[in-house]
C-alpha cells in the first residue's frame, strides 16, 4: 500500500530527476547533435538559420509593406521582422518537436532513456536559433532608429510564454504522431491557417476596423497576444495588445491560461504515452 | 554464487502486443474501424507468467526459437518496453546491446556517436572521455573515428557498438545476438572479454542461438518456449532441449514420430512403439535427454502379424550430420503375438549432441525387411563436464605418476 504522501514524495523525486545530472548531460549532447546535423553538408551552414527568416521577411515586406499596404504602423519593417522571427520560432519548435520522437525511433527501440529529453532538446535548439535571429532584429532596430524603452524587460517573459506553449504542443503532437502519422499533415494545415489568423503581416488595426469582436477573438490566441506584447515592449507602444484592446489588464490571463492548460495537458499526455513509444514507433 | 543476492528479479511478468490487422497508423482507418465495430488489432501474448532471478556475477543465458519472446524479455529488462503486469527489479545500472547498431546516427562521426551513445546510456562527458580510448582500441577503429558512420561497414558499426557495451562500466550487461556478426578474430576477442567480465563479477544476460557459446559461458540458461518458461537449466541440458525444439515441433508425441518418419517393409512384423529412457529402472524421464555415462535403454514393442517364429532386430544410431555411430543387430528373438524387447547400452559414450535412431526388423537371414523406420526416435546426449571433441567419450582417467 502506498500512502498519499508517499505518492506525492515519489512524484516530487521524479520531478527533481527531470533535471538530474544524467538528464542534463543527455540534453546538452542532443542539442549539440541537433546543431551539428541541422546544416550538415550545406555550404552556408548556420547562416541559413539567419537567412531563412530574412528572406521570408524580404518577401513579406515587398508584398505587404510596399505592394499591398495594410494599415500603417511605426517602424513597420522591424515590426514585421519581429513578428516573423517569433512565428518562425514557434513553427520550428512545434514542427520539429512533432517529428522528434518518430525520427529518433531507432534509438528509442534500443536504449531506455527519458523520452521527453528528445522533445526538450529540439525545442531548445529552436530557442537557440531564436536568440540568433533576435540579434538580427536588434540590428534592424538600430537601423530604423527605434528608441528603447523600459518595457523591453518584459520581452523574455513573452518569449518564455511562446516557448512553453510550443513545448506543450510539441509534447502532445510528438506523442500523437507516434500513433497517427496524419498528425504532421494536419499540423501543417493548422499552422498555415494560424499564420494568417495571427497579426503578423497585417497590423491588428486592420481587423479592428472591420470588427472589434473578431479582433478580440484573434487576440485570445496566445501567439497573437505574445507577438503583439513583444512588439509593444520592444518596438512601438502603438501596438494593439490584449490589455489595450479590452481596456482591462485581467484579460491577459485568458491566453496565459490557455498556455498553461496546453502545457499541462501536453506533458501528461506525453508521459502517459511515452512508455509505449518503443513498441509503437 | 548462490549465497549472493539477486541482481535481477522478475516476477509474474506478462506482456502482450497489439498487432494491427491492416495499415493502422492513420486516423482514417481508425474511424472506419470504429464504424465497422472492429478493433483493428489483435492482442498477442508474447510473455506469459515469467518469473526468475539472476544472481550477481552470473552469466545468464536466454534461449528459444525465433518469436518465443527472448528479445521482448530482454527489452523489458532494459526498460525499453513496459510489462503489462508483473515486477521487474534491477539492482544496478545496465548497458543494453540490442539488435544491431545501437541507434547510431549515420551523419555523425564515430567519435561523436560514441559520446552521444554514452550520454544516452547515462554517462557524463568526463566518464566517456575516460572510457573513450579503451572503446576505440577494442573496436580497432582508431583510424576511422573521425569519419562519418555512414561510411563504416556494417561489421565496423557493430564492433564499435559492442565495444561501447563492453567498455561501458555498468554492473549488468544485456547482449542480444551479437556473435553472428563480426569476423572470427573479433568474435574470439569478444569471447576472451566475456571470460574477463565473468571474472570481474559483472552480470551478463545473454540472448543467443549459438549453443556452443551458451555452453562455454553461461552458468544457467532460461529456455523460453512460445512466451513461457520451459525451465532454467544447466547449459548442456539447455542446449539439448533447444536443439530438440528446433528439430521437432512436437517432441513429446512419439507416436507421431513413428508415423511421420520414412518407413517401409513387408509388414509381417510391425514396430508398435519405441521408447528411450535412461537411469537404472527406466522410469521417469521420457524427454529423451540422456546424460552421458548413464545407461540407455531402448524399448521396442513388436506386433506379430503373420507369424514368423524369430526375427533379428537391427538398430542404427546416427548423429545429426548422418554419420553412422553404431549399428548393433540382435540374434534371433523368438516372437509372440506381441513382444517387448529391450536394448541396454551400459554407460552411453556418445559425445553430447543429438542422435537419430533407426529401427529395422529382419528375418533370420537379414534378407527380408519386415519393418524399417528411418527415424524411430531421437535423443540428445548431454554432459556438463569437460569439453569433448570427436564422436565418443573414452571415460579415461588422468593421473600423475
Amino acid at each position: 500500500m502506498l500512502y498519499q504522501s508517499d505518492i506525492i514524495k515519489r512524484e516530487l523525486m521524479k520531478l527533481s530527476n527531470v533535471f538530474s545530472k544524467r538528464n542534463r548531460v543527455l540534453l546538452r549532447e542532443l542539442v549539440i547533435t541537433d546543431f551539428k546535423l541541422r546544416y550538415q553538408g550545406s555550404v552556408l551552414g548556420y547562416a541559413w538559420s539567419l537567412l531563412k527568416p530574412l528572406f521570408l521577411f524580404a518577401i513579406m515586406y515587398v508584398v505587404f509593406g510596399i505592394l499591398v499596404k495594410l494599415g500603417s504602423v511605426e517602424h513597420y519593417p522591424v515590426y514585421l521582422l519581429l513578428g516573423i522571427v517569433l512565428w518562425t520560432f514557434f513553427a520550428e519548435a512545434t514542427n520539429q518537436g512533432l517529428a522528434s520522437i518518430v525520427s529518433r525511433g531507432s534509438v528509442i527501440r534500443k536504449i531506455s532513456f527519458p523520452k521527453y529529453i528528445i522533445v526538450l532538446s529540439t525545442t531548445i535548439s529552436a530557442l537557440v536559433n531564436l536568440t540568433l535571429n533576435l540579434l538580427i532584429v536588434a540590428v534592424f532596430m538600430l537601423i530604423s532608429g527605434v528608441t528603447l524603452n523600459v518595457s523591453i524587460l518584459m520581452l523574455p517573459f513573452y518569449i518564455i510564454e511562446i516557448y512553453i506553449l510550443a513545448l506543450g504542443l510539441a509534447f502532445s503532437l510528438s506523442a500523437l504522431n507516434v500513433k497517427y502519422r496524419d498528425t504532421s499533415h494536419i499540423w501543417e494545415i493548422i499552422m498555415q491557417a494560424a499564420f494568417y489568423a495571427t497579426p503578423i503581416i497585417y497590423p491588428l488595426s486592420v481587423v479592428m476596423d472591420k470588427s472589434e469582436i473578431a479582433a478580440k477573438f484573434l487576440m485570445m490566441n496566445p501567439i497573437a497576444q505574445a507577438i503583439q506584447d513583444a512588439r509593444y515592449s520592444l518596438i512601438t507602444h502603438d501596438t494593439v495588445t490584449v490589455t489595450s484592446l479590452f481596456r482591462n489588464d485581467w484579460y491577459i490571463l485568458i491566453p496565459i491560461g490557455i498556455v498553461i492548460v496546453v502545457f499541462i495537458f501536453g506533458s501528461l499526455y506525453f508521459k502517459k504515452n511515452s512508455k509505449y513509444f518503443a513498441e509503437n514507433i | 554464487m548462490s549465497s549472493k543476492e539477486p541482481i535481477v528479479v522478475v516476477k509474474d511478468l506478462y506482456k502482450s502486443f497489439k498487432l494491427p490487422h491492416e495499415q493502422h497508423s492513420g486516423i482514417k482507418q481508425r474511424i472506419i474501424n470504429i464504424f465497422k465495430g472492429v478493433k483493428g488489432y489483435e492482442t498477442q501474448r508474447v510473455l506469459n507468467d515469467i518469473s526468475f532471478e539472476i544472481k550477481k556475477g552470473e552469466f545468464f543465458g536466454i534461449v528459444g526459437r525465433n518469436g518465443c519472446g527472448k528479445s521482448t524479455l530482454l527489452k523489458i529488462l532494459a526498460g525499453i518496453y513496459v510489462p503489462d503486469k508483473g515486477i521487474v527489479q534491477i539492482n544496478g545500472s545496465l548497458t543494453p546491446f540490442i539488435e544491431l547498431g545501437v541507434g547510431f546516427n549515420p551523419e555523425l562521426t564515430g567519435r561523436e556517436n560514441v559520446f552521444l551513445n554514452g550520454a544516452l546510456l547515462g554517462f557524463s562527458r568526463s566518464e566517456m572521455e575516460a572510457m573513450y580510448d579503451a572503446i576505440v582500441e577494442f573496436a580497432e577503429l582508431k583510424k576511422f573515428m573521425d569519419q562519418k558512420l555512414k561510411n563504416y561497414s556494417s561489421g565496423m558499426q557493430v564492433r564499435l557498438a559492442f565495444s561501447i557495451a563492453i567498455r561501458a562500466n555498468t554492473p549488468i550487461l544485456l547482449i542480444d545476438e551479437v556473435l553472428a556478426v563480426g569476423d572470427s578474430e573479433f568474435q574470439s576477442k569478444c569471447y576472451v572479454e566475456f571470460r574477463k567480465m565473468k571474472e570481474e563479477g559483472r552480470t551478463i544476460i545473454f540472448v543467443t542461438h549459438d549453443m556452443s557459446a551458451v555452453e562455454r559461458f553461461c552458468d544457467r540458461v532460461l529456455v523460453l518456449q512460445s512466451g513461457k518458461i520451459k525451465g532454467i537449466y544447466s547449459p548442456g541440458k539447455a542446449a539439448a532441449i533447444y536443439q530438440r525444439m528446433n528439430v521437432s515441433k512436437q517432441p513429446d508425441d512419439k507416436k507421431d514420430t513413428l508415423s511421420n518418419s520414412r518407413r517401409w517393409g513387408t509388414d509381417d512384423v510391425r514396430v508398435d512403439k519405441v521408447t528411450i529412457c535412461d537411469g537404472a529402472d527406466c522410469v521417469g524421464s521420457t524427454d529423451n535427454i540422456v546424460d552421458q555415462g548413464e545407461d540407455l535403454f531402448i524399448r521396442i514393442k513388436l506386433k506379430n502379424k503373420s507369424n514368423p517364429k524369430k526375427v533379428v532386430v537391427g538398430l542404427a544410431f546416427k548423429d545429426i550430420y548422418g554419420v553412422n555411430m553404431s549399428g548393433p543387430n540382435s540374434k534371433g528373438i523368438p516372437l509372440d503375438s506381441s513382444t517387448d524387447i529391450e536394448f541396454k547400452i551400459p554407460k552411453l559414450s556418445f559425445v553430447p549432441g543429438m542422435y537419430v535412431l533407426t529401427v529395422a526388423i529382419f528375418d533370420m537371414n537379414t534378407e527380408v525387411e519386415y519393418d524399417h523406420i528411418e527415424e524411430a526416435a531421437r535423443f540428445s546426449v548431454v554432459n556438463d563436464g569437460i569439453e569433448q571433441y570427436g564422436k565418443i567419450a573414452l571415460f579415461g582417467k588422468w593421473r600423475q605418476f
